[in-house]
């Protein structure tokens, strides 16, 4: 940490702060993905480390090597845009695939599929839903 | 007192990372069906990709940044194929 001596303080503490937001959030997903009880609820909580707990660590990155080397460094955005456009793709890929097998499973935790038509239908002919919302 | 408080704040911040990691993993070998083990493995590539971001700050070398990028690459097209395997038997049909 040679170039980190030189770092004005209010800096140094900004760039700890975020550092410690992004981690903390992170880890609290992390330990929420082990103690949620389905696979629905789980696949909420890894969102935590990929908003802001990213945001936090490239925000604090951009902020450190922005003050070490004198010139805005901003690529560290690269990153934060990727991650942002990502994450909602691949979870709803993933939850959908799950959606699909427990459907087909006929597993009670989850509307089947003609459960679910059946109630479209319903919507269309009714011109109101019956049930507020399909959990899941 | 500057590098004090930042070589503090990047090592409780790994810490924390690390144990974050250690998490996904757990969830990666104890998960019930499938579709957990592909989440543990996403998270888990996010972790990886934060630490190495805290350990770019930490050495003051935009090296790691690199790495990150392509970390985060692969872990999209990786999650995105399982995904797709778990749906529909096979990646590209």
């Amino acid at each position: 940490m040679s170039a980190a001596a030189d770092l004005p303080l209010w800096a140094a503490l900004l760039v700890a702060l975020l550092l410690l937001l992004g981690s903390g959030l992170t880890l609290l997903g992390a330990i929420g993905l082990v103690r949620l009880d389905s696979f629905y609820k789980r696949v909420h909580s890894p969102t935590m480390g990929t908003t802001w707990g990213t945001g936090g660590i490239l925000l604090a990155s951009m902020l450190f090597f922005t003050m070490t080397e004198g010139r805005p460094v901003l690529h560290e955005l690269l990153i934060a845009v990727f991650v942002t456009v990502t994450t909602p793709v691949t979870l709803m890929l993933l939850a959908r695939a799950a959606l699909y097998r427990d459907r087909t499973e006929q597993s009670p935790h989850v509307p089947t599929f003609t459960a679910v038509s059946e109630r479209s239908s319903e919507v269309v002919e009714n011109g109101k839903p019956g049930e507020p919302g399909e959990p899941g | 007192m500057s590098a004090t408080i930042l070589v503090w704040a990047v090592t409780i911040s790994q810490l924390f990372l690390a144990l974050a990691a250690l998490c996904c993993v757990v969830r990666l070998f104890r998960g019930p069906r499938a579709q957990d083990r592909v989440l543990a493995l996403d998270a888990l590539y996010v972790c990886a990709m934060l630490i190495l971001l805290t350990f770019g700050i930490r050495t003051g070398s935009t090296l790691y940044f690199e790495a990150a990028l392509v970390i985060a690459l692969l872990g999209f097209v990786s999650t995105s194929a399982l995904a797709k395997f778990l749906m529909r038997g096979e990646v590209i049909e």
